[in-house]
């Protein structure tokens, strides 16, 4: 943080200058807030990973390279990449339609968009069933295939870049724009050379958390795609597994799983500190998820103490 | 209650702000503490109102030590650049916050609301939000509001800094209106010196972390104490050794024992008064200021050949007066 | 640009976005409330006030009133040490916090139901004392904690930055101690933005499905929430339940949209 005693947002820690935190030092609030992650997230997950590795990393390789643990994997890394590109595109499109164009309805949308993170996953994949499954009365019926898998992950990951595309185009200056288009640049252009880099960083984060909730998805798949080996996707099969007592094998995977999210994470703090080189200060240094249900009116707020 | 700071330090990181910085606020004065971005001044009001805490030295508030006391303590009213209204409060609430925090009645705190709001010419407005008023009438009401628990002390960290101009002549002329009314010991801080000049009895200028000199207007301007202090608090040329205010700069067309040439490069009209660019046979570039009336009676025309006169120069290195 | 061709272009980009949309959100959706009421109101509202099915709605709105206010309060208190207070450790709270996003559920359930199983770190103790975690409530909480761990923090967070300090600075120049400055000044300043991440988290609390699966059992009656009973009657081939279920947990989710949509526009303004 700015060590110029201008910067209003600093503020030393010592007592006097005014305690945050109600009654309690700082801390004590941070052991609290340690310990309550450590109990609710850390001590889990080390739990979890220690009885992968039980018996030994051997052991841990071979439930890993498994026959139906490497299908699932395939299955899953592949559909989530698939899908992870078309919403990269639809999100990026539908985003742009709710920040420069006009429609009736478009409020309507806006919201509409965040059904996937409000809606049990569950609920989901009875939904899709329904209209692309066995009594589909259109006539499409792709359950308990690997399309259904495709389908159910592009559900669900749909708002991700949307909301992770959508404020930086609110943000966008548009003399950029008319600045390109001034010097001749046509639309296509100035989409690819000016807009586009510029939406880069929200893309990205969306892509790599879209992509982490692709892999790790269970609820909407489950009934929609089923557990067959062939459709069968990692959490399905780590449930599979845990529930044949194959509890060494459903952690190995579990840790495959868990390490890519966590490579997920590293890279969207990567690549927010590199978009945020250009910027004026974004968010000290803390990750700024892709959250749900932006205000995509395009007035960016006036700070008006500022 | 006068206000004494004694040897203050206080850095940020490897910056220093507050470099054994000591000053005397008398009790009832209106004071200005003067000084370019990073002189600490905000720092050393901020020390004053317990908002930092320094490394070395003491405040002490009427002769009692407070270096130790949190801010909530040492009732001294506090005026921000930017306000700090609390956003989702009405203007009544705002005022009234130090009051309710204090457990007072209903009955009184609404009386006392509204005599402040009366004061600072906000009556009327009590139902409104900050957002509904204009910067001037934001900081009005800061000030009812720190007012209003009838501090000791009344601190203003550049308070009219994020005004307009016209707004800021206004509230300058009144927040000097009410010192006399009031007579809290005030301090603000500022970096404009035609404020600090305007309003304040007493200035502290600053300058790195340290006090280059304190007096009052007349004396920092008459006998600034060096360099930094005369040309901060007033324009100043530079000619070799020695600095000249532009209307100390005597122009005449004839050479005279002990004058400069010049030559005229630019005449500006600005307003009452006029500006003549010069530049020296050394290419140093001087200005002088004279009236209209001087103007007509030399007649100078661009790139005629004049002498420059000092008639008060000042000499730090030195220290003596050249006549 | 108001070319004949960028209207083309405008035009075939809506078609291609809200098709999209349509064909993947909207229309299965109308469809399930087609379904649900295709004989009438009386199936599905029979199938839901089953013993069962009731049973199911108030363990979710348990769960609900439990793990809310655990992580909202947790939420502001952490919002503020990470935003106020600058710590080393502070890049790692974050990172930990950001977890629950991309974690898959059955994991999280694992490795609950390791922890806390027979042969856990945890389980044997804790059954010493007579404290059963998995298969009833408290897991099921743990769980929902888990998954529903970031929001509060994260809509706090930005709001926390944008205030800054003065306000409070100023409360503690007129006399306020820190509990007064915070109750009268910082929660009400962060108030749109900590209810926003509380419709949040009770939206992802009560439909949580993959954790609580694994760490409860699903057992009808007794463990089951109302997304377990909806897999539960499925699997029975009840769908009438099923469908019931889940256009109650739909229009829950639509509730939540709507009320995301109005506080976000009040944590704009």
């Amino acid at each position: 943080m700015s060590a110029h005693p201008a910067s209003a947002t600093s503020v030393p820690v010592a007592p006097r200058a005014g305690i945050r935190l109600p009654g309690v030092g700082a801390g004590l609030g941070r052991g609290t807030v340690v310990l309550y992650l450590s109990v609710i997230v850390l001590l889990p997950l080390a739990a979890l990973t220690s009885q992968a590795f039980e018996d030994g990393f051997s052991a841990f390789w071979t439930q890993v390279t498994s026959p139906q643990a490497v299908r699932s994997l395939e299955l899953t890394v592949g559909a989530s990449l698939i899908v992870v590109a078309i919403n990269a595109i639809f999100g990026t499109i539908i985003a742009w339609l709710l920040v420069r164009d006009e429609f009736p309805g478009k409020s309507a949308v806006n919201a509409v968009i965040d059904l996937p993170f409000a809606l049990p996953t569950i609920v989901a994949s009875l939904i899709l069933i329904e209209l692309y499954g066995a009594h589909s009365p259109v006539g499409i019926d792709i359950a308990l295939t690997r399309g259904a898998v495709v389908v159910a992950l592009l559900f669900v990951t749909l708002p991700f870049v949307v909301r992770a595309v959508q404020p930086l185009l609110i943000e966008m200056d548009r003399e950029m724009e008319e600045a390109a288009a001034s010097l001749g640049a046509g639309g296509l252009t100035v989409f690819r050379r000016i807009i586009f880099p510029n939406l880069l960083p929200g893309l990205a984060a969306g892509v790599a958390l879209a992509f982490a909730r692709a892999l790790g998805e269970y609820g909407s798949v489950l009934l929609f795609a089923g557990g067959l080996p062939d459709t069968q996707v990692s959490s399905v099969f780590i449930r599979s597994q845990i529930e044949s007592g194959n509890n060494v094998g459903a952690a190995a995977v579990s840790v495959v799983l868990l390490s890519a999210a966590l490579v997920m994470l590293a890279a969207i703090t990567l690549v927010q500190r590199w978009a945020s080189r250009h910027e004026r200060s974004s968010g000290g240094g803390l990750t700024v998820m892709p959250m749900s249900g932006t205000d995509f009116t395009a007035e960016k707020d006036d700070d008006e103490n500022r | 209650m006068g206000i004494t700071v004694e040897e203050a330090s206080k850095r940020f990181g490897d910056f220093q702000a507050l470099n054994d910085v000591s000053i005397e606020v008398p009790n009832g004065s209106l004071t200005a503490l003067l000084g370019p971005s990073g002189s600490g001044k905000s720092t050393l009001l901020r020390a004053i109102a317990g908002l930092e805490a320094l490394d070395a030295g003491r405040v002490l508030i009427d002769g009692e030590d407070v270096s130790k006391k949190p801010t909530q303590k040492r009732e001294v009213g506090f005026v921000f650049q930017h306000y700090a209204a609390f956003k989702h409060m009405t203007v009544f609430d705002n005022v009234a916050f130090g009051l309710k925090i204090r457990k007072w009645k209903k009955q009184e705190t609404s009386r006392r609301v509204h005599e402040l709001l009366q004061l600072v010419q906000l009556d009327g407005l009590a139902g409104r939000f900050p957002s509904q008023l204009s910067g001037g009438q934001r900081q009005r009401m800061a000030l009812a509001r720190a007012l209003a628990v009838e501090p000791q002390v009344l601190l203003l960290d550049e308070p009219f800094g994020a005004l307009d101009a016209k707004v800021r002549k206004d509230l300058r002329s009144w927040l000097r209106r009410l010192h006399d009314e009031m007579h809290v010991t005030t301090i603000f801080v500022t970096h404009d010196q035609e404020e600090a000049m305007d309003v304040a009895g007493q200035l502290v200028v600053m300058n790195e972390g340290r006090v280059e000199q304190s007096g009052s207007a007349a004396d920092l301007y008459d006998h600034p104490a060096n360099e930094f202090v005369m040309s901060f608090v007033g324009e100043v040329n530079r000619l070799g050794e020695h600095f000249v205010r532009p209307h100390d700069m005597a122009v005449a067309l004839d050479r005279d024992e002990g004058s400069e040439e010049a030559m005229v490069q630019r005449i500006v009209a600005l307003g009452f008064e006029v500006r003549v660019e010069l530049v020296l046979g050394d290419g140093t570039e001087v200005w002088a200021q004279l009236t209209r009336a001087e103007l007509q009676k030399l007649e100078l025309r661009e790139g005629q050949i004049v002498y420059l006169r000092p008639g008060q120069a000042k000499s730090f290195s030195d220290e003596t007066l050249v006549a | 640009m108001r070319t004949a061709s960028s209207a083309r272009s405008r035009w075939s980009l809506r078609t291609l976005g809200l098709g999209y949309l349509a064909l993947l959100l909207l229309a299965p959706l109308l469809l399930i409330f087609y379904r649900t009421f295709e004989h009438g109101l009386a199936p599905p509202l029979e199938a839901i006030t089953s013993p069962d099915g009731l049973h199911a709605l108030k363990l979710s709105l348990l769960m609900v009133a439990i793990a809310v206010p655990l992580n909202t309060i947790f939420g502001i208190g952490c919002a503020l040490l990470l935003v106020r207070h600058k710590w080393k450790g502070n890049a790692a709270i974050d990172a930990i916090i950001n977890l629950p996003f991309a974690i898959s559920p059955v994991v999280i359930g694992l490795s609950l139901f390791l922890l806390y199983g027979t042969k856990g770190w945890l389980g044997p103790t804790l059954s010493e004392v007579g404290i059963e975690i998995l298969f009833s409530v408290p897991g099921m909480v743990l769980a929902s904690i888990f998954v529903s761990l970031p929001f509060v923090v994260r809509e706090t967070v930005p709001i926390l930055q944008e205030i800054g300090t003065e306000q409070e600075q100023a409360a503690s120049t007129l006399g306020a101690n820190a509990w007064q400055t915070f109750w009268r000044v910082t929660l009400p300043a962060i108030r749109w933005g900590v209810a926003y991440g509380v419709v949040l988290t009770t939206a992802r609390v009560l439909g949580e499905f993959g954790a609580v699966s694994i760490v409860s059992g699903s057992r009808s009656g007794e463990t089951e929430t109302l997304p377990l009973f909806v897999q539960k009657q499925f699997d029975n081939f009840h769908f009438a339940g099923a469908y019931a279920a889940s256009v109650l947990l739909a229009l829950l989710a639509l509730t939540t949209l709507l009320a995301m949509n109005v506080l976000k526009r009040k944590e704009d303004a």
